[in-house]
Protein backbone atom coordinates (compact mmCIF):
# COMPACT_ATOMS: atom_id res chain seq x y z
CA UNK A 1 0.00 0.00 0.00
CA UNK A 2 1.13 3.47 -0.48
CA UNK A 3 3.15 5.19 2.28
CA UNK A 4 1.17 8.87 3.03
CA UNK A 5 3.81 12.08 3.32
CA UNK A 6 2.86 13.79 6.22
CA UNK A 7 3.33 16.76 7.10
CA UNK A 8 3.30 19.00 10.55
CA UNK A 9 5.24 20.77 13.22
CA UNK A 10 7.81 18.82 15.40
CA UNK A 11 8.40 20.90 18.31
CA UNK A 12 8.55 24.11 15.92
CA UNK A 13 10.12 22.57 13.59
CA UNK A 14 8.58 21.84 10.30
CA UNK A 15 9.06 18.20 9.47
CA UNK A 16 7.83 15.83 6.50
CA UNK A 17 7.97 11.70 6.59
CA UNK A 18 6.35 9.33 5.48
CA UNK A 19 4.15 7.36 6.97
CA UNK A 20 2.58 3.37 6.71
CA UNK A 21 -0.80 2.64 6.08
CA UNK A 22 -2.69 2.45 9.72
CA UNK A 23 0.43 3.87 11.36
CA UNK A 24 0.66 4.56 15.07
CA UNK A 25 2.17 8.04 15.82
CA UNK A 26 4.48 6.77 18.39
CA UNK A 27 6.42 4.55 15.62
CA UNK A 28 6.08 7.09 13.23
CA UNK A 29 8.13 9.52 15.85
CA UNK A 30 10.17 6.90 16.30
CA UNK A 31 10.98 5.53 13.45
CA UNK A 32 10.05 7.73 10.85
CA UNK A 33 10.88 11.19 12.12
CA UNK A 34 13.88 9.86 14.65
CA UNK A 35 12.28 11.53 17.72
CA UNK A 36 13.24 8.66 20.51
CA UNK A 37 11.93 10.10 23.34
CA UNK A 38 8.04 9.11 23.25
CA UNK A 39 8.69 5.69 24.74
CA UNK A 40 6.67 2.50 23.66
CA UNK A 41 5.11 1.09 27.22
CA UNK A 42 2.45 -0.93 26.76
CA UNK A 43 1.21 -0.09 23.06
CA UNK A 44 -2.85 0.31 24.07
CA UNK A 45 -3.28 3.55 25.80
CA UNK A 46 -2.73 2.64 29.61
CA UNK A 47 0.84 3.05 30.74
CA UNK A 48 1.63 6.92 29.62
CA UNK A 49 4.79 6.46 28.55
CA UNK A 50 4.13 8.07 24.75
CA UNK A 51 2.43 10.50 25.83
CA UNK A 52 3.15 13.99 23.47
CA UNK A 53 0.82 17.07 23.17
CA UNK A 54 -0.90 17.51 19.51
CA UNK A 55 -2.23 21.16 19.22
CA UNK A 56 -1.58 21.91 22.94
CA UNK A 57 -3.82 18.96 24.12
CA UNK A 58 -1.77 15.81 26.19
CA UNK A 59 -2.61 12.40 23.30
CA UNK A 60 -0.84 8.91 24.06
CA UNK A 61 0.70 8.92 20.57
CA UNK A 62 0.32 4.95 20.11
CA UNK A 63 -3.31 5.05 19.58
CA UNK A 64 -2.91 8.28 17.50
CA UNK A 65 -3.04 7.74 13.67
CA UNK A 66 0.11 9.20 12.65
CA UNK A 67 -2.14 10.59 9.50
CA UNK A 68 -4.26 12.21 11.82
CA UNK A 69 -1.14 15.15 12.64
CA UNK A 70 -0.79 16.35 9.42
CA UNK A 71 -0.31 20.33 9.58
CA UNK A 72 -0.83 19.92 13.60
CA UNK A 73 1.85 20.95 15.79
CA UNK A 74 3.48 17.70 17.89
CA UNK A 75 5.56 18.63 21.15
CA UNK A 76 7.45 15.93 22.63
CA UNK A 77 10.36 15.97 25.45
CA UNK A 78 12.92 15.88 22.66
CA UNK A 79 11.18 19.49 22.15
CA UNK A 80 12.14 20.99 25.88
CA UNK A 81 15.46 22.22 26.50
CA UNK A 82 16.59 24.86 24.51
CA UNK A 83 20.08 23.45 23.29
CA UNK A 84 22.09 22.85 25.86
CA UNK A 85 19.80 25.02 28.38
CA UNK A 86 17.18 22.51 30.30
CA UNK A 87 13.58 23.65 30.33
CA UNK A 88 12.78 24.60 34.10
CA UNK A 89 10.83 21.58 34.54
CA UNK A 90 14.09 19.02 33.72
CA UNK A 91 15.91 21.20 36.05
CA UNK A 92 12.68 20.72 38.61
CA UNK A 93 12.88 16.39 37.71
CA UNK A 94 16.70 16.91 38.19
CA UNK A 95 16.85 18.60 41.40
CA UNK A 96 14.09 16.58 43.06
CA UNK A 97 15.61 13.22 42.14
CA UNK A 98 11.89 12.67 39.95
CA UNK A 99 13.68 10.28 37.69
CA UNK A 100 15.16 6.48 38.43
CA UNK A 101 15.13 4.49 35.45
CA UNK A 102 14.08 7.49 33.57
CA UNK A 103 11.25 5.44 31.05
CA UNK A 104 8.58 7.16 31.88
CA UNK A 105 9.89 10.52 32.32
CA UNK A 106 9.25 12.26 29.21
CA UNK A 107 5.57 11.62 29.18
CA UNK A 108 5.83 12.98 32.88
CA UNK A 109 7.28 15.86 31.49
CA UNK A 110 4.63 16.16 28.59
CA UNK A 111 2.04 15.75 30.85
CA UNK A 112 3.42 18.49 33.46
CA UNK A 113 4.16 20.68 30.08
CA UNK A 114 0.48 20.41 29.13
CA UNK A 115 -0.75 21.10 33.05
CA UNK A 116 1.29 24.20 33.57
CA UNK A 117 0.81 25.79 29.93
CA UNK A 118 -2.82 25.83 30.76
CA UNK A 119 -2.58 26.15 34.73
CA UNK A 120 0.55 28.01 35.48
CA UNK A 121 -0.47 28.06 39.63
CA UNK A 122 -1.76 23.97 39.72
CA UNK A 123 -2.61 22.81 43.21
CA UNK A 124 -1.45 19.53 44.74
CA UNK A 125 -4.79 17.78 43.57
CA UNK A 126 -3.99 19.40 39.92
CA UNK A 127 -0.89 17.69 39.46
CA UNK A 128 -1.95 14.41 40.56
CA UNK A 129 -4.64 14.88 37.99
CA UNK A 130 -2.51 15.56 35.45
CA UNK A 131 0.01 13.24 35.87
CA UNK A 132 -2.83 9.91 36.52
CA UNK A 133 -2.69 8.69 32.90
CA UNK A 134 1.68 7.96 33.32
CA UNK A 135 2.31 5.25 35.30
CA UNK A 136 5.68 5.31 37.18
CA UNK A 137 7.45 2.12 38.79
CA UNK A 138 10.20 3.72 40.71
CA UNK A 139 9.64 6.70 41.82
CA UNK A 140 6.43 6.08 44.23
CA UNK A 141 5.03 9.60 42.33
CA UNK A 142 5.98 11.69 45.00
CA UNK A 143 9.52 13.37 43.59
CA UNK A 144 7.65 13.89 40.88
CA UNK A 145 4.50 15.90 42.20
CA UNK A 146 7.48 17.58 44.26
CA UNK A 147 9.19 18.71 41.13
CA UNK A 148 5.92 19.66 38.98
CA UNK A 149 5.11 21.61 42.08
CA UNK A 150 8.60 23.35 42.21
CA UNK A 151 8.91 24.25 38.33
CA UNK A 152 5.09 25.66 38.98
CA UNK A 153 6.89 28.10 41.57
CA UNK A 154 9.65 28.59 40.03
CA UNK A 155 11.58 26.84 42.68
CA UNK A 156 14.07 24.99 40.97
CA UNK A 157 17.56 26.16 40.32
CA UNK A 158 17.58 28.17 37.01
CA UNK B 1 -20.82 0.39 59.09
CA UNK B 2 -17.84 2.98 57.92
CA UNK B 3 -13.93 3.50 58.01
CA UNK B 4 -11.91 2.19 60.32
CA UNK B 5 -8.69 3.77 60.99
CA UNK B 6 -5.74 1.25 61.66
CA UNK B 7 -2.41 1.30 62.38
CA UNK B 8 0.50 -1.65 61.66
CA UNK B 9 4.04 -1.90 62.59
CA UNK B 10 7.07 -4.56 60.92
CA UNK B 11 10.33 -4.71 61.48
CA UNK B 12 13.14 -6.30 59.74
CA UNK B 13 16.71 -7.51 59.53
CA UNK B 14 17.33 -7.85 55.68
CA UNK B 15 20.84 -9.77 54.62
CA UNK B 16 23.02 -7.45 52.58
CA UNK B 17 23.45 -9.99 49.13
CA UNK B 18 23.19 -13.86 48.75
CA UNK B 19 24.09 -16.12 51.95
CA UNK B 20 26.35 -19.04 52.83
CA UNK B 21 29.51 -18.17 50.91
CA UNK B 22 30.63 -17.20 46.67
CA UNK B 23 28.04 -14.03 45.36
CA UNK B 24 31.25 -11.93 43.75
CA UNK B 25 31.39 -9.64 41.42
CA UNK B 26 34.48 -8.09 39.65
CA UNK B 27 35.06 -4.70 38.43
CA UNK B 28 37.97 -3.28 36.21
CA UNK B 29 39.25 0.05 36.27
CA UNK B 30 41.72 1.83 34.08
CA UNK B 31 42.55 5.34 33.09
CA UNK B 32 42.42 6.80 29.21
CA UNK B 33 44.59 8.34 27.31
CA UNK B 34 43.11 11.79 28.65
CA UNK B 35 43.86 10.79 32.03
CA UNK B 36 40.02 10.27 33.10
CA UNK B 37 39.08 6.80 34.01
CA UNK B 38 36.76 4.05 32.73
CA UNK B 39 34.90 2.01 35.48
CA UNK B 40 33.68 -1.60 33.92
CA UNK B 41 30.92 -3.27 35.40
CA UNK B 42 28.29 -5.71 34.04
CA UNK B 43 26.63 -4.59 37.45
CA UNK B 44 22.98 -3.09 36.01
CA UNK B 45 21.81 0.43 37.51
CA UNK B 46 17.72 -0.05 36.81
CA UNK B 47 16.97 3.10 38.34
CA UNK B 48 18.46 2.57 41.70
CA UNK B 49 21.84 4.95 41.76
CA UNK B 50 24.45 1.77 40.68
CA UNK B 51 26.23 4.03 38.59
CA UNK B 52 26.27 6.60 40.36
CA UNK B 53 27.60 4.85 43.73
CA UNK B 54 30.15 3.09 41.71
CA UNK B 55 31.17 6.51 39.92
CA UNK B 56 31.96 7.85 43.66
CA UNK B 57 33.37 5.09 45.09
CA UNK B 58 35.59 4.55 42.16
CA UNK B 59 36.57 8.47 42.56
CA UNK B 60 37.10 8.42 45.78
CA UNK B 61 39.99 5.55 46.10
CA UNK B 62 41.46 6.86 42.53
CA UNK B 63 41.53 10.56 44.18
CA UNK B 64 40.37 12.08 41.10
CA UNK B 65 37.55 13.91 40.87
CA UNK B 66 33.67 12.12 40.25
CA UNK B 67 33.85 13.71 36.95
CA UNK B 68 37.16 12.27 35.97
CA UNK B 69 35.00 8.85 36.20
CA UNK B 70 32.90 6.81 33.87
CA UNK B 71 30.86 3.92 34.87
CA UNK B 72 30.59 1.64 31.57
CA UNK B 73 27.69 -0.59 32.27
CA UNK B 74 27.17 -1.44 28.82
CA UNK B 75 27.24 -5.02 28.02
CA UNK B 76 27.20 -7.69 30.86
CA UNK B 77 28.65 -10.14 27.23
CA UNK B 78 32.40 -7.88 27.26
CA UNK B 79 32.41 -6.87 30.89
CA UNK B 80 33.63 -8.30 33.88
CA UNK B 81 31.27 -10.89 35.88
CA UNK B 82 28.82 -9.96 38.13
CA UNK B 83 26.10 -12.00 39.55
CA UNK B 84 23.53 -9.33 39.02
CA UNK B 85 21.27 -6.29 40.62
CA UNK B 86 19.45 -8.11 42.84
CA UNK B 87 19.23 -9.52 47.06
CA UNK B 88 20.54 -5.73 47.61
CA UNK B 89 24.13 -6.53 47.26
CA UNK B 90 24.90 -3.80 44.35
CA UNK B 91 26.71 -1.09 46.74
CA UNK B 92 28.19 -3.70 49.23
CA UNK B 93 29.12 -6.11 46.92
CA UNK B 94 30.13 -4.49 43.35
CA UNK B 95 31.11 -1.59 45.89
CA UNK B 96 34.03 -3.62 47.25
CA UNK B 97 34.72 -4.86 43.88
CA UNK B 98 35.10 -0.95 42.65
CA UNK B 99 37.46 0.07 45.89
CA UNK B 100 39.96 -3.09 44.85
CA UNK B 101 40.08 -2.53 41.55
CA UNK B 102 40.55 1.49 41.96
CA UNK B 103 43.19 0.86 44.37
CA UNK B 104 45.56 -1.34 42.02
CA UNK B 105 44.67 1.53 39.35
CA UNK B 106 45.76 4.08 41.60
CA UNK B 107 48.97 2.44 42.92
CA UNK B 108 49.95 2.19 38.93
CA UNK B 109 49.03 5.94 38.28
CA UNK B 110 51.13 6.86 41.37
CA UNK B 111 54.30 4.69 40.21
CA UNK B 112 53.77 6.67 36.73
CA UNK B 113 53.69 10.03 38.33
CA UNK B 114 56.39 8.87 40.79
CA UNK B 115 59.03 8.61 38.00
CA UNK B 116 57.95 12.13 36.48
CA UNK B 117 58.09 13.38 39.46
CA UNK B 118 61.70 11.57 40.51
CA UNK B 119 60.42 10.52 43.68
CA UNK B 120 59.22 7.62 45.70
CA UNK B 121 56.08 6.82 45.14
CA UNK B 122 55.19 6.07 48.66
CA UNK B 123 55.70 9.70 49.51
CA UNK B 124 52.45 10.68 47.20
CA UNK B 125 49.00 12.05 47.70
CA UNK B 126 46.14 12.78 45.60
CA UNK B 127 43.82 15.94 46.30
CA UNK B 128 40.56 14.75 44.89
CA UNK B 129 40.80 17.67 42.33
CA UNK B 130 42.69 16.23 39.56
CA UNK B 131 46.42 16.89 41.02
CA UNK B 132 48.94 14.39 42.44
CA UNK B 133 51.58 16.00 44.99
CA UNK B 134 54.53 15.08 47.47
CA UNK B 135 53.20 14.88 50.79
CA UNK B 136 54.45 18.01 52.79
CA UNK B 137 55.43 19.59 49.24
CA UNK B 138 52.32 20.78 47.63
CA UNK B 139 54.67 22.40 44.77
CA UNK B 140 56.00 19.36 43.79
CA UNK B 141 53.25 18.22 41.88
CA UNK B 142 51.87 16.55 38.58
CA UNK B 143 48.16 16.32 37.23
CA UNK B 144 46.38 12.82 37.22
CA UNK B 145 46.30 13.46 33.58
CA UNK B 146 49.78 14.32 33.28
CA UNK B 147 50.53 11.08 35.07
CA UNK B 148 47.99 8.84 33.16
CA UNK B 149 49.36 9.90 29.96
CA UNK B 150 53.36 9.78 30.95
CA UNK B 151 51.91 6.23 31.85
CA UNK B 152 50.63 5.58 28.10
CA UNK B 153 52.86 7.52 26.04
CA UNK B 154 56.40 7.36 27.85
CA UNK B 155 56.61 4.64 30.39
CA UNK B 156 54.36 1.88 28.49
CA UNK B 157 52.50 1.43 32.19
CA UNK B 158 48.93 0.38 32.15
CA UNK B 159 46.81 2.58 34.87
CA UNK B 160 44.47 0.20 35.52
CA UNK B 161 43.14 -2.16 38.43
CA UNK B 162 41.39 -5.17 38.71
CA UNK B 163 38.83 -6.05 41.78
CA UNK B 164 36.68 -8.97 42.80
CA UNK B 165 34.31 -9.18 46.33
CA UNK B 166 33.78 -13.21 46.76
CA UNK B 167 32.06 -14.19 49.95
CA UNK B 168 33.97 -16.96 51.54
CA UNK B 169 31.93 -20.12 52.16
CA UNK B 170 30.72 -19.99 55.59
CA UNK B 171 31.68 -23.71 57.09
CA UNK B 172 29.34 -25.22 58.98
CA UNK B 173 30.06 -26.23 62.70
CA UNK B 174 29.96 -30.04 62.88
CA UNK B 175 29.17 -30.35 66.74
CA UNK B 176 26.45 -26.71 67.20
CA UNK B 177 25.49 -26.78 62.96
CA UNK B 178 26.32 -22.76 63.84
CA UNK B 179 27.76 -21.21 60.74
CA UNK B 180 27.82 -17.63 59.21
CA UNK B 181 25.37 -17.24 56.15
CA UNK B 182 25.46 -13.56 55.74
CA UNK B 183 28.06 -11.01 56.31
CA UNK B 184 25.95 -7.63 56.86
CA UNK B 185 22.35 -6.96 58.27
CA UNK B 186 20.57 -4.16 57.63
CA UNK B 187 17.46 -3.15 59.30
CA UNK B 188 14.25 -1.05 59.13
CA UNK B 189 10.99 -0.24 61.37
CA UNK B 190 7.91 0.68 59.23
CA UNK B 191 4.63 1.90 60.53
CA UNK B 192 1.80 2.46 58.40
CA UNK B 193 -1.55 3.94 58.90
CA UNK B 194 -4.54 3.03 57.07
CA UNK B 195 -8.46 3.23 56.48
CA UNK B 196 -10.36 0.63 55.73
CA UNK B 197 -13.94 0.68 54.53
CA UNK B 198 -16.05 -1.87 55.57
CA UNK B 199 -18.42 -1.47 52.71
CA UNK B 200 -16.17 -1.23 50.14
CA UNK B 201 -13.20 -3.61 52.10
CA UNK B 202 -10.93 -0.73 50.06
CA UNK B 203 -8.29 0.28 51.57
CA UNK B 204 -6.44 4.06 52.01
CA UNK B 205 -2.99 4.69 52.93
CA UNK B 206 -3.35 7.44 55.25
CA UNK B 207 0.36 8.12 56.80
CA UNK B 208 3.80 6.31 56.54
CA UNK B 209 6.88 6.80 58.91
CA UNK B 210 10.05 4.79 58.51
CA UNK B 211 13.31 4.05 59.66
CA UNK B 212 16.03 2.74 58.04
CA UNK B 213 19.68 1.23 59.05
CA UNK B 214 21.56 0.83 55.98
CA UNK B 215 24.98 1.33 56.82
CA UNK B 216 26.43 4.55 55.75
CA UNK B 217 24.19 6.36 53.34
CA UNK B 218 27.15 6.84 50.28
CA UNK B 219 24.59 9.63 48.56
CA UNK B 220 22.10 10.00 50.76
CA UNK B 221 19.72 11.95 48.50
CA UNK B 222 19.96 8.52 46.50
CA UNK B 223 18.95 6.28 49.41
CA UNK B 224 16.24 8.93 49.75
CA UNK B 225 14.56 8.78 46.51
CA UNK B 226 15.02 4.67 46.85
CA UNK B 227 13.26 4.38 49.68
CA UNK B 228 10.34 6.95 48.86
CA UNK B 229 9.68 5.01 45.65
CA UNK B 230 10.21 1.02 46.98
CA UNK B 231 8.07 2.03 49.86
CA UNK B 232 5.14 1.98 47.23
CA UNK B 233 6.48 -0.80 45.14
CA UNK B 234 6.06 -2.60 48.49
CA UNK B 235 2.60 -1.01 49.09
CA UNK B 236 1.69 -1.82 45.41
CA UNK B 237 2.82 -5.96 46.35
CA UNK B 238 0.66 -5.48 49.62
CA UNK B 239 -2.81 -4.03 48.21
CA UNK B 240 -2.63 -4.15 44.77
CA UNK B 241 -0.60 -6.09 42.48
CA UNK B 242 -1.89 -9.84 41.45
CA UNK B 243 -3.21 -11.95 38.79
CA UNK B 244 -5.90 -12.90 41.13
CA UNK B 245 -8.56 -13.29 41.64
CA UNK B 246 -9.91 -13.69 38.12
CA UNK B 247 -13.54 -15.50 37.21
CA UNK B 248 -13.94 -18.54 36.50
CA UNK B 249 -10.49 -19.13 35.80
CA UNK B 250 -6.30 -18.04 35.00
CA UNK B 251 -7.15 -17.34 31.29
CA UNK B 252 -9.26 -14.51 32.34
CA UNK B 253 -6.44 -13.08 34.48
CA UNK B 254 -5.07 -9.67 33.93
CA UNK B 255 -2.77 -9.00 31.20
CA UNK B 256 -2.58 -5.00 30.65
CA UNK B 257 -2.22 -2.55 33.17
CA UNK B 258 -6.17 -1.94 32.81
CA UNK B 259 -6.38 -4.88 35.22
CA UNK B 260 -3.23 -5.70 36.52
CA UNK B 261 -3.49 -2.67 39.43
CA UNK B 262 -1.07 -0.92 40.93
CA UNK B 263 -1.30 2.69 43.23
CA UNK B 264 -0.95 5.76 41.03
CA UNK B 265 -0.02 9.10 41.75
CA UNK B 266 -3.77 10.01 43.60
CA UNK B 267 -2.89 6.67 46.30
CA UNK B 268 0.08 7.89 47.71
CA UNK B 269 0.60 9.74 51.41
CA UNK B 270 2.89 10.91 53.03
CA UNK B 271 6.11 9.24 54.10
CA UNK B 272 8.54 10.36 56.88
CA UNK B 273 12.11 8.64 56.56
CA UNK B 274 14.53 8.53 59.21
CA UNK B 275 18.08 6.82 58.26
CA UNK B 276 20.28 5.89 60.89
CA UNK B 277 24.04 5.81 59.79
CA UNK B 278 25.80 3.15 61.28
CA UNK B 279 29.03 2.72 59.00
CA UNK B 280 29.13 -1.31 58.34
CA UNK B 281 32.33 -2.77 58.70
CA UNK B 282 32.84 -4.88 55.43
CA UNK B 283 31.05 -2.46 53.24
CA UNK B 284 33.16 0.30 50.99
CA UNK B 285 33.28 3.61 52.47
CA UNK B 286 30.58 1.83 55.66
CA UNK B 287 27.74 1.67 52.85
CA UNK B 288 25.09 -1.39 52.82
CA UNK B 289 22.73 0.14 50.90
CA UNK B 290 18.90 0.00 51.10
CA UNK B 291 18.12 -2.34 48.28
CA UNK B 292 14.64 -4.56 48.22
CA UNK B 293 14.91 -3.46 52.28
CA UNK B 294 13.00 -0.30 50.67
CA UNK B 295 9.60 -2.61 49.97
CA UNK B 296 9.87 -5.24 52.71
CA UNK B 297 8.51 -3.48 55.95
CA UNK B 298 5.54 -2.45 54.35
CA UNK B 299 4.22 -5.55 53.26
CA UNK B 300 3.63 -6.72 57.01
CA UNK B 301 2.89 -3.49 58.53
CA UNK B 302 -0.03 -2.94 55.97
CA UNK B 303 -1.22 -6.58 56.94
CA UNK B 304 -0.90 -6.13 60.84
CA UNK B 305 -2.60 -2.36 59.97
CA UNK B 306 -5.75 -4.44 58.24
CA UNK B 307 -5.74 -6.53 61.44
CA UNK B 308 -5.63 -3.06 63.69
CA UNK B 309 -8.30 -1.78 61.43
CA UNK B 310 -11.11 -4.13 61.32
CA UNK B 311 -9.95 -7.27 63.00
CA UNK B 312 -9.12 -9.55 59.78
CA UNK B 313 -6.04 -11.47 59.44
CA UNK B 314 -5.39 -11.73 56.26
CA UNK B 315 -2.01 -13.75 55.02
CA UNK B 316 -2.02 -14.10 51.67
CA UNK B 317 -1.08 -11.23 49.37
CA UNK B 318 -2.23 -9.10 48.32
CA UNK B 319 -4.61 -7.79 50.81
CA UNK B 320 -7.23 -7.14 48.37
CA UNK B 321 -11.33 -5.82 48.99
CA UNK B 322 -12.49 -8.64 48.34
CA UNK B 323 -10.68 -10.41 51.43
CA UNK B 324 -11.48 -7.99 53.29
CA UNK B 325 -14.78 -8.30 53.08
CA UNK B 326 -14.86 -12.03 53.22
CA UNK B 327 -12.92 -11.40 56.33
CA UNK B 328 -15.53 -9.03 57.91
CA UNK B 329 -18.39 -11.41 57.50
CA UNK B 330 -16.65 -14.71 58.83
CA UNK B 331 -16.15 -12.76 61.75
CA UNK B 332 -19.55 -11.39 61.92
CA UNK B 333 -18.90 -7.98 61.78
CA UNK B 334 -15.90 -5.62 62.06
CA UNK B 335 -13.47 -6.28 65.00
CA UNK B 336 -11.26 -3.23 65.73
CA UNK B 337 -9.02 -4.05 68.06
CA UNK B 338 -9.87 -2.80 71.64
CA UNK B 339 -7.46 -0.35 71.15
CA UNK B 340 -8.89 1.43 68.70
CA UNK B 341 -12.22 1.20 70.27
CA UNK B 342 -11.29 3.36 73.06
CA UNK B 343 -10.58 5.99 71.14
CA UNK B 344 -6.76 6.35 71.55
CA UNK B 345 -6.07 8.56 68.93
Amino acid sequence: MARTPIVFMLNGSERASFADPGQNLLEFLRRGVGDLSPKYGCGQGTCGACTVTIDGETQLSCLTLAESVAGKHVQTAAGLAAGATLHPLQEAFMENFAAQCGYCTPGMLISAKALLDRNPTPTREDVVEAISGNICRCTGYEPIIEAILAAAKGRARA
Amino acid sequence: MGVHRGRGFAAINYPIGMNLGGDPSQALVHSNPDGKFTVALSSIDLGQGMKSVTRQIAAETLGVPVADVYVDTADSDTGPHCMGSFASRGTHRVGNAVIQAAQEARAVMLEAAAEELEVNAADLVTDGQGNIHVNGAPSRSITTMAACQAAQFKQGRTVSGRGIFLIPLSEVDAETGEMTPVSCFAHAALLVEIDVDDETGEVTVRDMQSAYELGRALNPKLVEQQLVGGAWMGMSHALWETTEPYYPDRNHGPVDFNHYLMPGPGDISPHHISVLERPAPDGPYGGKGPGEMCANPVLPAVANAVYDAVGVRIDELPITPEKILRGIRANGGVKPRQRLARGAR
